[in-house]
């Protein structure tokens, strides 16, 4: 199936239609959270969470014996919402730094979470099969019910956010102020990291526990260049993970054998890469053309200045100099003194040059205009 | 015991101490993080040197594999330099990426590659005495334990060269630059010596137990004493018992051992996060306990102290003056009292002479803030020690 086949096929298809609109739906809800983690400079948490979570899965699945996917859920929220907890009382409590925690929680609960399954997987039991996509995840496991639950808790999450805005973003720039004002920012605090973690959870299924970070950052990161506003970065991010999802899927979808996790994460990679270089006022490449203007408005200054220094010790101020000299000063360029006749601050004749009454003005005025402004 | 389980026990400890003496550094200078980056972003490594070896335990494919590791650390550092985003979202995003590429690499060539994803992860300690060496047909042991022999080796014999550097390049940056040991030198060391040990273990113990492995017994040994010798004996120690109970656990269990030994790990952790002497979880709760209740006792002292008022002295009025709960005052009363600090005469508190100094001094301190006037108070209060 190629790229074309699947567009005319996800309104019509159910499987397609289905994973299209979870991976959409995960990706915008994982944007919009992911803006908060990355802006709270816990992008990590994310990664740590999404392992967290799994013996949480094995464990609702001894327990009930069943494979339902929200009670599995449920399980990977509680220990998620566990290991989160952990780690705060890890940096709160001891002199551990917050990468050690990270790291901690991450490997150790993964680890017995891996213990768990791999004891499951010995339990003579014919329901096991399967735990292990929570792993890396498989987007063609989706039903609709699990879209339905995707879509609620979004929709939640969208009027908590749209609810507690203001504490939110009083909370994300100035905590020690949002503290004097009386807001309680414990309750805020736990409630937006109680969404973290709910958003997800909801991923592990799609894209898996060890990708789930991805999902949480790279979108929010692509979006942070775009923009300094909270709002619009929010909608941005929620945008890119959106088309992540939508893409991933589709590229997934019209090759055999590609996950969908992988893909949707490498999409979001592309936006992040592409934000990285062409974002107009923090990406690389309009950053790389500033510093070369600046450089070369910095050489046509030099030049000028140097130019003035000669022509000040003339009676006559337009009286012609050879080029020849100006060589022995390294911010002379052909091109700079191109750009100088231009502006009619020079006059070229043959092999020499005059400064005209412009120039002479401006070089005057070089240094004192800039101080003044 | 047969010979098979002595391998893997042997194998798991010696993975256990070539992981945690680079582990030991990571967490000092703050770098855990980095090892999970590592032990994800190697896959795409581990596969292409796959595609040219044909064989997972050779030294090509774990010098191609380490090479990834080193370009994770150095594209971390590129894009933390730009100043775009900060430096965990960098890690955050630049593994992930990398690891998406390498499973997308086996699921492509999944009909060449004898790789399976969860193995990486995971690997399979139980299997790794059946892979033999043969040096000109004879037996030497499995590969495994020769491979992850010879990287402890390298790892102690530069450890013991370069300690003193490590050490003074860990806790001072500058100093040690300024002494002329390179940093960037000493970084890109430790991350390459990271990424092999990742890469030589992830073999026979999965990427997870790597991480586990560097951060756990480390951070577990750094909440029992401050000493880099005795944290390095401690971490390693941790490790080494965690990785053989972790293994008769997981014999018991008939389960993963590599999970297994990440839980014993976890177990170890949470033993001494809960219950080490100065810095564990109860420790501290204890200290701040008694650190609140002495405030309350120096603020209920400088009362006293303000106030030659017998009204204002009466035990029940303190109860209402500075507004503490009975049990509170109660307490604080109790602790003036043990102390010699206050008598009571008919529900009326005063200062003793005892009391009365010590509130001076205090006060003295609290105005001046020189430690050396207190340190005689050090060891009865907690309050002055922090």
């Amino acid at each position: 199936m190629d790229l074309q086949e699947y567009f005319s096929l996800v309104f019509s298809d159910y499987t397609l239609r289905t994973i299209t609109l979870g991976t959409a739906v995960l990706g915008a809800v994982t944007g919009m959270l992911g803006s908060f983690a990355v802006l709270r400079k816990q992008s990590l948490l994310g990664d740590a969470i999404s392992h967290a979570a799994l013996p949480g899965i094995a464990i609702a699945f001894l327990i009930t014996g069943a494979k339902d996917s929200n009670t599995l859920l449920l399980g990977a929220l509680i220990s998620g919402l566990i290991g989160t907890f952990w780690i705060r009382g890890i940096i709160t409590k001891t002199h551990l730094k917050p990468d050690t925690a990270l790291g901690l929680i991450l490997s150790l609960f993964f680890g017995f979470g891996m213990l768990l399954l791999t004891f499951i997987q010995k339990q003579p039991n014919a329901n096991q099969a399967g735990l292990d996509k929570y792993l890396f995840g498989q987007a063609a496991t989706l039903v609709e019910s699990d879209v339905w639950l995707m879509a609620i808790i979004t929709g939640i999450c969208l009027m908590v956010l749209l609810l507690f805005w203001k504490e939110f973003k009083i909370l994300l720039f100035d905590a020690d102020y949002t503290k004097t004002l009386g807001f309680n920012t414990k309750f805020i605090d736990i409630l937006i990291t109680t969404f973290i973690v709910l958003a997800i959870v909801l991923g592990l299924q799609t894209v898996g526990v060890v990708l789930m970070s991805a999902m949480l950052l790279a979108p929010a990161a692509a979006a942070r260049q775009w923009t300094n506003s909270l709002s619009t970065m929010v909608f941005l991010a929620a945008l890119f993970g959106a088309f992540s999802g939508v893409f991933g899927t589709a590229i997934s979808a019209s090759q055999n054998n590609l996950s969908t996790g992988p893909v949707i994460v490498l999409v979001a990679g592309v936006f992040v890469v592409f934000s990285f270089i062409f974002s107009p006022s923090r990406g690389l490449l309009f950053k790389q053309i500033r510093f070369i203007k600046n450089r070369r408005d910095l050489e046509l200054h030099k030049t000028l200045a140097f130019m003035y220094d000669i022509a000040e010790t003339h009676e006559n101020i337009s009286h012609p100099h050879a080029i020849k000299i100006l060589n022995n000063f390294q911010g002379f360029t052909k091109g700079t003194l191109q750009k100088l006749v231009k502006k009619d601050y020079v006059k070229l004749n043959g092999n020499m040059w005059s400064l005209t009454e412009e120039g002479f003005k401006t070089a005057a005025n070089l240094y004192n205009q800039q101080s003044n402004e | 015991m047969n010979s098979a389980q002595i391998e893997i026990q042997l194998i798991a400890s010696l993975v256990a101490i070539a992981c945690t003496i680079p582990g030991t550094f990571l967490v000092l200078r703050k770098m855990a993080m980095i090892s999970d980056a590592i032990s994800h972003s190697i896959l795409p490594g581990i596969v292409v040197g796959f595609f040219i070896t044909q064989d997972l335990n050779s030294p090509v494919l774990i010098l191609l594999a380490a090479l990834t590791g080193i370009i994770t650390v150095v594209l971390v550092e590129y894009i933390q330099k730009t100043g775009l985003v900060k430096e965990d979202t960098a890690i955050g995003l630049v593994f992930p990426a990398l690891f998406s590429i390498g499973v997308i690499m086996i699921a492509k060539n999944a009909n060449d590659v004898h790789l399976d994803v969860d193995a990486v992860l995971l690997g399979e300690l139980a299997f790794a005495p059946f892979d033999r060496l043969l040096i000109s047909g004879v037996d030497v042991g499995p590969k495994s334990l020769w491979i992850i022999g010879s990287i402890l080796a390298i790892t102690i014999t530069l450890l013991i060269a370069f300690f003193k550097e490590l050490k003074v390049s860990t806790f001072d940056a500058g100093l040690a630059a300024s002494l002329g040991f390179s940093p960037a030198v000493i970084h890109y060391g430790l991350m390459s010596v990271s990424s092999v040990t990742t890469v030589g273990a992830f073999d026979a113990v999965g990427a997870i137990l790597v991480v586990a492995l560097m951060i756990a017994p480390a951070a577990t040994a750094y909440l029992l004493t401050t000493n880099l010798k005795k944290m390095l004996a401690l971490a390693i120690t941790f490790g080494v018992f965690s990785a053989i109970s972790g293994y008769w656990f997981a014999h018991w269990l008939d389960a993963s051992i590599a999970g297994s030994i990440t839980t014993m790990l976890g177990l170890l952790f949470l033993m001494v996060y809960l219950f080490a002497p100065s810095k564990g979880v109860i420790a501290v709760l204890y200290r701040e306990k008694q650190q609140r209740t002495e405030v309350s006792l120096l603020t209920f002292l400088l009362h006293l102290k303000n106030h030659k008022e017998k009204e204002e002295r009466h035990v029940n009025h303190l109860n209402e003056h500075i507004n503490w709960q009975k049990v509170r005052s109660k307490t604080v009363l109790e602790l003036a009292l043990k102390n010699n600090m206050i008598s009571i005469e008919n529900s009326v508190v005063s200062l003793t002479e005892k009391g009365n100094d010590f509130t001076s001094q205090a006060i003295d301190y609290i105005i001046t803030n020189e430690d050396t006037q207190i340190e005689h108070m050090k060891d009865d209060f907690f309050l002055f020690r922090g």
